[in-house]
């Protein structure tokens, strides 16, 4: 795919605060140059996705929709792949510190789909101990195969990066789960591992929400992550293999994370598949290349079907953040029909929650209003808004959105 | 541009799917009725049927809300009340209970899935309390008349005692008609029906719970389907049995033999099909557990101990006003719970 003409690069683009901006407007930037730096320890740099020259700095939309202040740079027509500012470093040689700093200079974010700084993940508090480091190898949702890709095509830099990955973090020893049905890249994976045992591959059900990290640490060692709590209380710290692949790609050369792969899918993508795509690229660009123009009546989709949000211009930008773009057309969005009928107690939400909610419940509730009675007696804290009571719902109530609404409005009430 | 929110995508099933695949699986059990009392049986399922949809659609209007006729729970409530009643049933009878079942079993609480109770119980309840005699008077099937002729009871004019049907039964010289069900037959001689009786459907029963084994098939295509939960007919037949076995082993003869518990009766079409109403059962699986053996229990315990032969529909709307407490009280595990 062509680089756009355009790139909004949104300081936002991660959990935390947002980037500072060390450029000016009408400076010539290279691909791969800092262009802005951190602010404070839970906060990720940007770098120039492409040459060019800076013209603007101005509130935009952001992934989420919302207009924040970005980056917006005029690419240049001859701007080729080649990363022109890297800084090689000895890996080796780091200590833990050395390396928590490094992965934050390079700008690496958690790109499961969070985009929470993965530095800021690895850096285990001084009280804590973290001895696993569990491997997310399952697509966080259905039509998404990005993870898919790089496990299969890039192996020795995911090991590469879950070595980095364990001495940063203080952990022995790592265990990659990836979902039985992924053959392949387990067959790519498996020649790399260590001999000693320290880094294992394990196959785990293809199902969803199988790539939620609770949903996965369940799978693979058959613990209960509490509730309201962390997996670093149970000594683990969770990345996933898109993360760790591309650290362990860009920490030795030293560049800056500026592209991710992204999948395209859905109807009405007429060239679906996974891409490199530098940030800042819009829908707008990627459909004109990818999409069918014939598709008129359609959704757009950032992440995947089940807790992806439809986008709602397409100026908005790839961050970070963005796994998958699906593009939806008419005949897909008819199933969901705007009748709805009162719930009757059928109990395919109960059977379907991962978290053993009561979704039924907490619908009638908070059709009431009761939001304090959902989250003191039903648990609504727990929900981690996976989709599939929604989804198997035979009267289409809207049941995670609803409960979306009793979470932010409990937050909003929370200071008064 | 199209938004919504997520989840985008969806399982495709809805309200009226669900509903009208358990309508497809009771016709099979209307057909074999209609096989074995005739014009009668067919006459009954049609009016009480109909009175249900009658009764629905008059509270819509009244209440002006949506048609809700296509969501197709009216029509179960109908067939499932007409498999309960008597074959030899007065029609005028049938549609009272209709509309008693429509009307105070599922209206008066705000429509579908607001019910506490199930509104088919709740017709048969209404009908049993209002004429005692017409829904214990049982008629002979596969008399050979039966495809050209109405059962004199059936039709009685409206607000009519029903017609003496007794030489209507010695005319057609069924041998052997008591005019009893296998369960009153125990409870008052002892007599243990054969079980090929009450397979067949020779017994005298309701209209549709005559043949325990195409209720068990009927249900069992619903479960395969997923369109019903496995664990409440397993649940209710289960602590039946396990009951009946229990009093038969440690109480002797005096307690009637396990087969003929579970064979007789509602008990397979309420475990099947009455008590898996999905808006007045429960939704937590340790729940839903307690609520099927709180009905199975329940209908033994009426009929051993109880003045009714048979047990099956105050057990089920026993279980019904339960299930709310037990959904409260017994909540599904929560992942990552913390011991207190």
């Amino acid at each position: 795919m062509p680089f756009p003409r355009k790139l909004v690069l949104p300081l936002a683009q991660h959990i935390g605060k947002p980037s500072l901006p060390l450029v000016a407007v009408g400076e010539e930037v290279a691909r791969g140059q800092l262009i802005a730096r951190c602010d404070g320890p839970v906060s990720a740099p940007i770098h120039a996705p492409a040459d060019g020259v800076i013209e603007a700095i101005t509130p935009r939309p952001n992934t989420r929709g919302a207009w924040t202040d970005a980056i917006v740079l005029r690419v240049y027509e001859a701007s080729t792949q080649e990363v022109r500012c890297s800084l090689p470093q000895d890996v080796d040689s780091m200590d833990q510190a050395q390396l928590i700093t490094a992965i934050q200079q390079i700008g690496m974010v958690g790109l499961g789909g969070a985009a929470f700084p993965s530095h800021a993940k690895l850096n285990v508090p001084a009280d804590k101990q973290v001895h696993t480091l569990i491997v997310n190898g399952c697509e966080c949702e259905p039509y998404l195969t990005c993870d898919y890709k790089l496990m299969r095509e890039w192996p020795v830099e995911l090991l590469a990066g879950i070595r980095i990955a364990l001495r940063a973090s203080g952990a022995t020893r790592a265990i990659i789960g990836v979902e039985d049905n992924k053959l392949d890249a387990m067959a790519a994976i498996r020649p790399h591992l260590p001999a000693d045992g320290s880094i294992t591959l394990q196959a785990v059900a293809t199902k969803y929400p199988q790539g939620a990290e609770k949903m996965l640490i369940k799978s693979l060692l058959g613990l209960d992550v509490p509730n309201g709590g962390l997996p670093s209380q149970l000594g683990l710290v969770v990345h996933n293999v898109g993360t760790l692949a591309l650290l362990g790609r860009l920490l030795p050369l030293g560049q800056g994370l500026i592209e991710r792969v992204v999948t395209l899918a859905g109807p009405g993508i007429k060239k679906p598949g996974d891409y490199w795509i530098p940030f800042g690229t819009t829908l707008r660009s990627i459909l004109d290349w990818a999409g069918d123009p014939e598709c008129k009546e359609r959704e757009v989709i950032l992440g995947g079907p089940m807790m992806g949000q439809a986008a709602s211009t397409l100026d908005i930008p790839v961050s970070k953040g963005t796994s998958g773009i699906l593009v939806f057309d008419k005949r897909m969005l008819e199933p969901i029909t705007k009748q709805s009928w009162a719930c009757i107690h059928c109990s395919e939400c109960v059977n379907a929650c991962p978290m053993g909610l009561n979704p039924s419940q907490l619908g009638m509730l908070s059709a009431k209003l009761e939001f304090d009675e959902m989250a003191e007696h039903y648990h609504l804290g727990d929900c981690f808004e996976c989709g599939c009571c929604s989804y198997v719902c035979p009267s289409h109530i809207p049941l995670v959105q609803q409960f979306r609404a009793a979470k932010a409005f409990l937050r909003e009430r929370k200071p008064t | 541009m199209q938004l919504r929110a997520s989840p985008h995508l969806h399982s495709g099933r809805d309200v009226p799917t669900l509903m009208r695949h358990v309508v497809y699986a009771l016709l099979p059990v209307c057909a074999f009725s209609i096989w074995q009392y005739g014009l009668s049986s067919l006459a009954l399922i049609v009016t009480v049927t109909l009175s249900c949809l009658a009764a629905e659609r008059i509270s819509n209007k009244m209440s002006g809300t949506v048609n809700t006729l296509s969501d197709w729970s009216a029509t179960i409530t109908g067939v499932l009340l007409a498999l309960t009643l008597p074959p030899a049933f007065p029609l005028w009878m049938g549609a009272v209970a209709g509309f008693a079942a429509v009307w105070l079993g599922k209206s008066l609480f705000g429509g579908l899935g607001h019910n506490p109770f199930n509104p088919a119980l709740v017709g048969r309840a209404f009908v049993q309390a209002a004429f005692p005699t017409a829904i214990t008077t049982w008629a002979p099937a596969f008399t050979p008349q039966r495809f050209v002729e109405f059962i004199p009871s059936s039709l009685t004019l409206p607000l009519m005692q029903p017609n003496d049907i007794t030489t209507w039964v010695s005319a057609n010289m069924v041998d052997g008609f008591t005019g009893a069900t296998p369960l009153a037959r125990w409870k008052f001689e002892h007599f243990v029906y054969p079980v090929q009786d009450m397979i067949t459907g020779a017994a005298s029963a309701s209209t549709g719970e005559t043949s325990a084994l195409l209720l068990l098939v009927c249900g069992l295509y619903l479960i395969a389907r997923k369109f019903m939960d496995w664990r409440i007919p397993v649940a209710v037949v289960g602590s039946a049995l396990l009951l009946a076995l229990a009093f038969r082993l440690f109480g002797g003869d005096e307690y009637p033999p396990a087969h003929l518990v579970l064979l007789s009766g509602g008990l397979m079409l309420g475990a099947l099909f009455m008590a898996t109403d999905m808006a007045t059962s429960p939704v937590s699986p340790r729940a839903i557990w307690a609520y099927g053996a709180i009905i199975g229990t329940v209908t033994i315990l009426i009929r051993y101990f109880g003045g009714l032969t048979e047990g099956v529909m105050y057990a089920i709307l026993f279980g019904n006003a339960l299930a709310p407490l037990l959904d409260k009280y017994l909540q599904p595990k929560v992942f990552g719970a913390r011991k207190k």
